[in-house]
């Protein structure tokens, strides 16, 4: 057994990918973070309260989790799904009796969903609990709150895709707001003065039209799969090397 | 079925009991860690962190990232084999449900249109919120309380967030999921929908109130001047009452950052005052204008 071990360890393959052995010293403790583009955004050391669980409560770190499980069930999901009105509702259907554990996927995704949101939102209570915030930290914390915004926006943009009276019903009464604001909604105060009509406005913009229909399904589908996954991970890029470059988890000033 | 059971037990409003149970535990948390480091700090102890040594990230951090991530996605897989994700019937746009909710984090948005006309409450007060989280370190200057948790440090700043958090946002999410049924009536969890049921609740506006109709020139006026005398007796009082009672926290604010914070304030605390008005004394517009109604 020892043999075998070996003989795969001192491989020619095994080597290509694995440059180098681990013995337990403080060389090969830092190669282990930053020889590897996966843990090489932590430092190579971390100050305690960075592992005691009862500073940070892991809440970043799990909704970066959530997000990541997010991607891959709703990679999955992108599989058997049409964003077109004919087809999306009955691909639901498909998921629920014919694909191969399109239950499960689809659960995953909706309750991972919340589940980011609410642990985002937590995340949010506890970086402000512990006055993290405050120099040298202003700049990510506002980076933090774009991301907020766009986890709602996720989630609401995911809503229509289903097809059915729940995401209808509920992205109406969303983007009907947006017919109400100032200037730039029909609804709104002062639009008049713009010659803003239903068909011109905020609410057309975000719908593609003046109603939920088709335009809307495939707006919502862009946003959610593509659009708004790929802003958040950049401003993601930025928030955590932020998180490195203003001096880690932060900690009592005075020391 | 029991209705309370049968709301709490809806597979999407699962997920607002997990919300509560999980904000409620790590609200204690934060506050007890917080009080707890403000005796120790009396006590002329170091605070919790204050004498943290460097560790090594491997592989103290990263075993405990991997067994956080093992147990979240155990979490989320038992979740999702024990309840399934509701499918409703395919949409129908001649069919509107009562009531039609929002998705639950923006039901605190859609509570405050009870009180406020939609471009308040969908668009000028979200956008608000976002633009007062971004301002607020540039505005809280105190530069205790960084990198702990602390209460006695920061009294007014955690106040006034924790009001923000979990009063007008979190409480108004659950009041929207478990206590609104159709008409957007409110019903508590235990009551029984009834379609049918009419509430007849006369409001009327705050200049009527002595006898002025709001919609007259009259009540404009009356309107205006209530609106404006909330506006700039909440951006002068505090000023006048800080010059006499702590000049040096004004000189260190500066003017600018006076006048956001004050605007923020007043505009938030007028959410609850609106409410109250709406609740209390049954008031729907303070002030009527051509434009937009307040």
């Amino acid at each position: 057994m020892n043999d075998l071990f070996n003989k795969v360890k001192t491989n020619l393959i095994w080597k290509s990918m694995f440059r180098r052995d681990y013995r337990d010293n403080v060389r090969d403790r830092a190669l282990a973070i930053f020889g590897n583009v996966f843990l090489h955004l932590h430092p190579v050391k971390v100050r305690e309260s960075a592992v005691k669980l009862r500073y940070t409560w892991g809440m970043g770190g799990i909704t970066f989790l959530s997000f990541i499980i997010l991607t891959i069930t709703g990679v999955v999901l992108m599989f058997y799904y049409h964003p077109s009105v004919d087809q999306a509702y009955s691909d639901m259907k498909d998921f629920e009796f014919q694909v191969p554990y399109g239950v499960i996927t689809r659960n995953l995704h909706r309750w991972g969903a919340h589940f980011m949101v609410i642990v985002v939102m937590i995340h949010m209570f506890r970086v402000f609990m512990t006055g993290s915030y405050k120099a040298p930290r202003q700049f990510n914390w506002g980076i933090g709150v774009i991301l907020l915004v766009l986890t709602f926006l996720l989630s609401f943009t995911g809503y229509l895709l289903p097809w059915d009276q729940l995401g209808f019903w509920a992205i109406t009464v969303g983007t009907n707001m947006g017919a109400a604001t100032p200037l730039l909604g029909y609804q709104g105060p002062f639009s008049e003065y713009l010659h803003i009509t239903p068909y011109n406005d905020v609410r057309f913009a975000l719908l593609g039209g003046a109603r939920v229909g088709g335009n809307a399904l495939l707006r919502s589908y862009i946003w959610h799969c593509i659009a708004i996954p790929l802003i958040a991970t950049v401003l993601m890029v930025v928030h955590f090397w932020r998180v490195r470059k203003d001096g880690g988890i932060s900690r009592p000033q005075n020391h | 079925m029991n209705p309370f059971i049968e709301i709490i037990t809806q597979p999407d409003n699962i997920a607002i009991v997990i919300m509560i149970l999980m904000v409620s535990f790590f609200m204690v948390w934060a506050f007890q860690q917080a009080f707890q480091n403000d005796k120790l700090k009396t006590a002329g102890y170091a605070v919790d962190g204050e004498h943290d040594q460097d560790v090594d990230t491997y592989k103290p951090l990263v075993r405990i990232e991997l067994l956080i991530s093992l147990a979240v996605m155990l979490f989320l897989t038992i979740w999702s084999i024990v309840v399934d994700a509701p499918l409703e019937e395919i949409a129908n746009p001649t069919l509107t449900p009562n009531p039609a909710k929002a998705p639950w984090y923006f039901l605190g948005l859609q509570e405050l249109l009870v009180y406020f006309d939609p471009w308040l409450a969908g668009v000028v007060l979200p956008s608000l919120i976002v633009v007062g989280l971004i301002a607020i370190p540039y505005i809280d200057i105190n530069p205790k309380g960084n990198g702990y948790y602390t209460f006695s440090e920061r009294k007014y700043s955690i106040m006034i967030f924790s009001f923000g958090f979990f009063i007008l946002w979190l409480l108004l999410i659950v009041i929207g999921v478990f206590d609104r049924g159709p008409g957007w009536l409110w019903y508590w969890p235990w009551q029984e929908w009834d379609t049918h049921r009419v509430v007849f609740e006369p409001t009327r506006d705050l200049s009527t109130l002595i006898g002025i109709g709001s919609r007259t020139l009259g009540g404009f006026i009356i309107g205006a001047i209530v609106v404006g005398a909330y506006l700039i007796g909440g951006m002068v009082w505090p000023y006048k009452y800080w010059q006499k009672r702590n000049p040096e926290l004004l000189q260190q604010l500066g003017m600018i950052r006076y006048i956001i914070i004050v605007s923020l304030f007043i505009i938030m605390m007028a959410v609850p005052i609106k409410m109250i008005l709406r609740l209390v004394f049954l008031i729907k517009y303070i002030w009527i204008t051509p434009w937009f109604n307040v």
